[in-house]
């Protein structure tokens, strides 16, 4: 899909050479593939649903079923470079737990999500409906999503949880947004940082 | 869905060893023999060999059948052959019958070469790395110098384990099944039940119960009862056999009342009729013994950190023996390890013996781990 394309060169230009990543909710795998093949990456995809769980193994990366909703446990401080979640984070209930997670195990977070705000979406509220669109697919029956949040929402609770935000891109059918993103955006990309890492780089 | 068949029939090697094998426990057994059974062939490049590991009653019989005995299928057939997950057409797979055995491998039936007499009791102890160093003579006899992969379940998947700790270039995966990185106290406390069941039994004769032309069958009947009951769960024992009663109502005796004593006392004299009894508590001590942290201060990542293999961990939700807590522990320590670890959870209602059905998503699994090892 177009869509998952910029997505994905978007978060490789965040990526090093040679780095050590962990994919959360990793789905079939294929981003973190990408991330082996275009920045020789090391690391796993977490995974909870079984068939995704095949799916990734089938693709070759390393891959560990465990519930997110569980934390992160096992895995040490700092294990990782960076802990990348691709359009998940909505579908998460404990969204503190895991993004607190996220910046425990990983220097740098990167966080992908569908903005609810979105022009369009908002359009399908004033016309009565629950929005479906290509960052939202699902109907309000079948969603696997559990959190309905926005560009501006998210950005609030990163300064409630002290979260530094290093960098933030949206996008709207695979093109930069650059004015009134809450607005324009059917997708937002997040680079994160803890506030004492920010601190020690000054 | 790929056209999967049998290996069809097949025929056990023995492979003998004249040099002394030094055991764990300080003891050396003066040469031995391995039966072992392969399947599919050796490519020219000697790359393509997967070893399987049998758990405590198992045996190098793991799959196809024997031209006079068409019923005595291989304990994982549903798994290995043309077109399985495990795939025949592709691997050079050995099946092989651990030291200490009864099917044929050198163990207590043998006749111990220092006395003329069956080693009985006097067999002495043997450990998983023990069975990883034997195997790895057997390797070198078939002229493989690396297994594309070792797999075993249970006990068997501590082998897979311990060969990539004692012999880490000379495997590329270690598939690790239903398996634990030790025992837990109540883990040795079932054996050890098992175990007196066998060793009071007044026919047990110290193990020497040969030379009196009988065996502890009772004692051995009872110890796979209670082996039975930890490999299967609540659910789903409680499906198989609720509290149906054998005469539909109760006759008020300790014959047989309620179905699942009936199905537990036909296993367990079923096993006494094959088994034997030494072996029995051989393997059980191996188990037991297992821990192969001990040797770095309870550190596992430190005991697996000459380990250059892939690893696929599996454990299954219902399995109370080996839970998949168990293979968390065995999965974080190669995580702090920085090795490359797959793991899968399998949903399963079958208890620790999942590992040896034909579960959709398990076996998915492993044919796409299997698919993607390079031979």
């Amino acid at each position: 899909m177009a869509y998952q394309r910029y997505d994905y060169e978007v978060i490789a230009s965040w990526i090093q050479q040679g780095e050590r990543v962990l994919d959360l909710g990793c789905g079939d795998g294929s981003l973190l593939k990408y991330l082996q093949e275009t920045r020789q990456v090391r690391g796993y995809g977490v995974e909870n649903e079984p068939e995704r769980v095949v799916a990734s193994i089938a693709n070759g990366i390393c891959v560990l079923q465990l519930d997110l909703e569980q934390g992160l446990a096992g895995i040490d401080d700092n294990a990782f470079d960076h802990v990348i979640m691709s359009l998940s984070l909505q579908a998460m209930r404990n969204t503190q737990g895991i993004l607190a997670e996220m910046l425990r195990v990983g220097r740098e977070a990167v966080v992908s999500f569908p903005n609810f705000a979105y022009w369009r979406h908002r359009q399908a509220i004033i016309n009565g409906h629950m929005p479906v669109s290509e960052s939202l697919p699902h109907q309000w029956y079948n969603t696997p999503n559990v959190r309905f949040f926005t560009i501006a929402d998210f950005e609030s609770l990163c300064a409630q949880e002290g979260i530094v935000i290093r960098e933030g891109l949206a996008f709207d059918d695979g093109r930069l947004v650059l004015d009134e993103p809450n607005f324009m955006a059917s997708v937002a990309l997040y680079r994160l940082g803890r506030n004492s890492a920010c601190a020690e780089e000054g | 869905m790929n056209e999967t068949s049998s290996v069809g029939i097949v025929t056990p090697r023995v492979a003998r060893f004249e040099q002394a094998l030094a055991l764990r426990c300080g003891a050396s057994l003066p040469g031995f023999k391995l039966v072992y059974e392969t399947y599919g062939e050796l490519n020219r490049e000697r790359s393509n060999a997967v070893l399987v590991c049998h758990a405590l009653s198992g045996s190098h019989h793991v799959a196809g059948q024997y031209a006079d005995d068409p019923d005595n299928v291989g304990w994982w057939d549903n798994l290995i052959g043309p077109g399985k997950p495990l795939d025949t057409d592709k691997f050079f797979v050995i099946g092989v019958n651990n030291l200490g055995g009864c099917y044929g491998s050198t163990g207590p039936l043998s006749t111990n070469p220092a006395t003329g007499r069956r080693w009985g009791a006097d067999f002495p102890f043997v450990t998983v790395e023990d069975w990883v160093d034997s195997h790895a003579r057997l390797a070198d006899q078939l002229g493989i110098e690396r297994f594309a992969a070792v797999v075993g379940g249970s006990l068997g998947g501590m082998q897979a384990m311990n060969w990539a700790i004692q012999y880490p270039d000379r495997i590329g995966h270690a598939l690790v099944i239903a398996s634990a990185p030790k025992l837990t106290a109540q883990n040795i406390a079932f054996n050890e039940v098992a175990r007196q069941a066998i060793l009071k039994d007044p026919d047990f004769h110290g193990g020497h119960y040969y030379e009196h032309g009988v065996v502890p069958a009772r004692g051995l009947a009872q110890a796979r009862m209670v082996g039975h009951i930890t490999y299967l769960s609540d659910d789903s024992m409680d499906r198989k056999f609720g509290r149906k009663l054998r005469h539909g109502k109760p006759i008020y005796s300790y014959d047989v009342e309620f179905e699942v004593e009936s199905y537990l006392r036909y296993q367990g004299e079923k096993f006494a009729g094959f088994f034997d009894a030494n072996t029995y508590l051989l393997t059980t001590r191996a188990l037991d013994y297992y821990d192969p942290a001990a040797g770095h201060g309870g550190d596992l990542t430190r005991a697996l950190s000459a380990a250059e293999a892939e690893f696929l961990v599996v454990s299954f939700s219902t399995d109370w023996r080996f839970a998949p807590s168990r293979s968390k522990e065995i999965v974080g320590a190669l995580l702090h390890g920085d090795k490359r670890v797959s793991y899968a959870e399998i949903d399963c209602a079958a208890g620790h013996d999942s590992f040896l059905l034909d579960v959709p998503l398990y076996h998915g699994v492993l044919r796409a781990y299997f698919d993607n090892i390079r031979v």
